[in-house]
C-alpha cells in the first residue's frame, strides 16, 4: 500500500500562503474585507458619531429627567389602566373615528386616482423618458413636504375643514402612489409590450390589454397600505391641524381638557381601529400578491 | 373589447371568457371605489367642487405669499440651526430605536430559538408601539416633559422602535435562516451565531431600514413640532400664526431641501451597501 505515504509529495503544489490572510497576532483572518462589508461599517460609525454629536448638543432646557419620567410613567398607568370616556359619548367618539376613517379613504382614493395615471407617464417601460423624469422629480418634490405642512398650507386657501385635509393628505398620498405604482409597471414581462407594440396596439390598449391586468394585485396592496398610513395620518392631522375627526377629539383630550383618561380610551379605539385595518390589508396581501 | 379582432377560440360551456371575467372585474372596483368615495363625502361633508376650486386658488396664493423675501431670508441662520438640530434628533432618534429594536428582534426571531414564549412577547409589545400613533405618545410627553426636545425624542423614539423591531424580526427570519442552520449544525453557540451569522448577513438590510426611519422620522418630527412647539415644526407654526407667510415659505424649502438631501445620500449608501 504505497499509496498511502505520498504526503510529502502532493499531486498539485498548493501556495497556501498566498491565500491565507493573517492579522497581526498571526492569526488567520477568516472574514474578508469586503468592499459592501466596509460601506456598512463606515454607515453604522457616521450614524453613531452623529448620534453622540446630536445628544452633546440639544438643549435640554435643564430638565428634570427622573422626575419627568417617573411623572410619565404614572400617567401611562392612568390613560392606559382606567380608560373611561367623560368630555365625549361613545357614539359620538364613534361617529368621530368613522370621520377619520372616510378622511384616510377619501384622499387614498384621490391619490389612487391621481398615481394610477401619473404612474403611466413616468413608469420607465413605457412611458417617454424625458415626461418621466420630469414628473419624478415633481413627484419627489411633492413627497418632500410633510403631510401637515400640505394641510396648514391648505387651510389657509380653502378654510378649514375637510377640504384642506383631503387635499392635503391627497398630495402626500398620489406622490407615493405614483413612485409605487411606476415601480410596479417596471417590474412587468417587457415582452408582452414589445409583442403588442409589435401587432400595432396604441399606447392605450397597451395600458388597458397588458399594464393594468398584470399589476393590478401590486397597486391594489400598495393603495391598502397607503389608506392605513392614511388613516393614521387624518389621526395626526386632525390633532395638529384641528382637521376634525378623532384625531381632534385626541388633542381636546389631552391638551384642552387635561383628561389622561380620556386620552387613553381614544388611543384605545385607534389602536382597535389602526389593527382591524393591518389585518384586513395583510389579507388582501396575501390573496393579490 | 377594443382592440381583440381576432376569431374567438371556442370556449368551453360553462366557462366564462378571461376577457369577462376581467371586465366584470373593473366593473366592480369601480363600483366600490365610488361607493367609498360618495359614503366618504358624506360623512366628512366633503364638496367635490370646493375642493376642485381650492386648488388653483391655493397655487396661485402660495405662488404670492410664500415666497421668502428679504425679512424671511433675515431669519435663514435661525432657521438652518433649527433645521439642523432636527435632523440630528431624527438620526439619534432612529439610532437609538435601531439598537434597542435589534435587541429585541433577536429575542423575537424564530432563528434564535431562544424561547417562544419570550418571542411572542416582543411581538405583541412591538405591535403595540408601532400601533399607537406618535400624536398620542406627544400629547401624552406634553404633561410631564413639556416643550422639550426630549417629548420628541421620546415620541418618535416608541413609533421607531416598534416599527423596526418588526422589520428587524422580518429581515432576519428571511436573510438568516439557512446561515444560522449551517452554523448550529457546526456546533456554534448563540453568540457566536449571532454575530458571525445573523449581523453580517443582515446587515445591508438592517441599515436600509435604518436610513428609511431616519427619512421618516424627519417628516413626522415636524408633524411632532406643530404639536409639541419644539423643533422646526413649531418655527412653521410660528410664521405661519403671525401670517408672516415669506419666512414659513422659507421653512418649507428648507425641509423639502433636507429631506431630498438625506434621501439622495441614502440611495447613494443603498448602493453602496447592497
Amino acid at each position: 500500500m504505497s499509496g498511502l505515504v505520498v504526503a510529502d509529495a502532493a499531486p498539485f503544489a498548493l501556495d497556501l500562503q498566498k491565500y491565507m490572510h493573517k492579522n497581526r497576532a498571526g492569526k488567520i483572518k477568516t472574514a474578508a474585507m469586503s468592499k459592501n462589508g466596509f460601506a456598512v461599517k463606515l454607515t453604522v460609525l457616521v450614524l453613531l458619531g452623529l448620534t453622540l454629536y446630536g445628544f452633546a448638543t440639544f438643549d435640554y432646557k435643564n430638565i428634570d429627567i427622573a422626575e419627568a419620567v417617573a411623572g410619565t410613567f404614572d400617567n401611562i398607568k392612568t390613560m392606559f389602566g382606567r380608560p373611561r370616556l367623560s368630555y365625549n359619548t361613545l357614539a359620538g367618539a364613534l361617529k368621530a373615528l368613522f370621520v377619520t376613517f372616510s378622511l384616510g379613504a377619501l384622499s387614498t382614493v384621490f391619490g389612487a386616482v391621481i398615481a394610477l395615471f401619473g404612474a403611466l407617464f413616468c413608469a420607465k417601460n413605457i412611458a417617454n423618458p424625458k415626461a418621466a423624469n420630469i414628473i419624478k422629480s415633481f413627484v419627489a418634490f411633492i413627497r418632500a413636504v410633510p403631510t401637515i405642512l400640505w394641510v396648514l398650507i391648505f387651510t389657509v386657501a380653502a378654510g378649514l375643514g375637510s377640504v384642506a385635509a383631503v387635499i392635503g393628505l391627497t398630495f402626500h398620498s398620489a406622490g407615493y402612489l405614483i413612485k409605487a405604482y411606476a415601480e410596479s409597471i417596471e417590474e412587468m414581462d417587457d415582452g408582452i409590450i414589445e409583442a403588442l407594440k409589435a401587432s400595432g396596439a396604441s399606447f392605450w390598449q397597451i395600458v388597458f390589454q397588458a399594464v393594468l391586468p398584470s399589476s393590478v394585485g401590486y397597486m391594489i396592496a400598495w393603495t391598502f397600505l397607503r389608506f392605513e398610513i392614511n388613516f393614521t395620518n387624518a389621526v395626526a392631522v386632525g390633532a395638529a391641524a384641528g382637521a376634525g375627526g378623532i384625531g381632534f377629539d385626541l388633542y381636546m383630550a389631552g391638551s384642552h381638557y387635561f383628561d389622561l383618561r380620556e386620552l387613553g380610551f381614544i388611543t384605545y379605539m385607534i389602536v382597535a381601529a389602526v389593527i382591524a385595518l393591518e389585518m384586513v390589508a395583510s389579507k388582501i396581501k396575501s390573496r393579490v400578491g | 373589447m377594443p382592440g381583440v379582432s381576432m376569431e374567438k377560440a371556442p370556449i368551453p360551456e360553462n366557462q366564462t371568457s378571461v376577457f369577462v371575467v376581467r371586465k366584470r372585474t373593473f366593473t366592480l372596483v369601480f363600483l366600490g371605489v365610488s361607493a367609498v368615495f360618495a359614503i366618504s363625502s358624506v360623512v366628512t361633508d366633503y364638496n367635490v367642487i370646493d375642493g376642485f376650486v381650492a386648488i388653483p386658488r391655493a397655487v396661485s396664493w402660495i405662488a404670492e405669499n410664500f415666497v421668502p423675501d428679504k425679512k424671511a431670508w433675515s431669519r435663514f441662520p435661525n432657521i438652518l440651526e433649527k433645521l439642523i438640530e432636527t435632523a440630528l434628533l431624527s438620526v439619534a432618534v432612529t439610532v437609538c430605536a435601531a439598537v434597542c429594536a435589534l435587541f429585541s428582534a433577536l429575542l423575537g426571531t424564530k432563528t434564535t430559538k431562544i424561547n417562544p414564549w419570550i418571542g411572542r412577547g416582543v411581538r405583541i409589545v412591538a405591535a403595540f408601539f408601532r400601533n399607537v400613533p406618535d400624536v398620542v405618545w406627544a400629547i401624552l410627553l406634553l404633561f410631564s416633559f413639556g416643550q422639550n426636545i426630549l417629548t420628541g425624542f421620546f415620541a418618535l423614539f416608541f413609533y421607531t422602535f416598534g416599527v423596526l423591531t418588526r422589520t428587524f424580526i422580518e429581515t432576519i427570519d428571511e436573510v438568516s435562516a439557512n446561515c444560522v442552520e449551517a452554523l448550529r449544525a457546526t456546533g456554534a453557540n448563540l453568540l457566536q451565531t449571532v454575530f458571525q451569522g445573523i449581523l453580517p448577513s443582515s446587515a445591508p438590510e438592517i441599515v436600509s431600514w435604518i436610513l428609511y426611519m431616519i427619512e421618516t422620522n424627519i417628516r413626522n418630527s415636524t408633524l411632532i413640532g406643530v404639536l409639541t412647539a419644539t423643533g422646526i415644526g413649531y418655527m412653521f407654526d410660528l410664521y405661519y400664526k403671525r401670517m408672516d407667510y415669506g419666512s414659513a415659505g422659507l421653512v418649507v424649502i428648507s425641509i423639502v431641501a433636507l429631506v431630498i438631501l438625506i434621501e439622495t445620500i441614502s440611495n447613494q449608501i443603498r448602493k453602496a451597501i447592497m
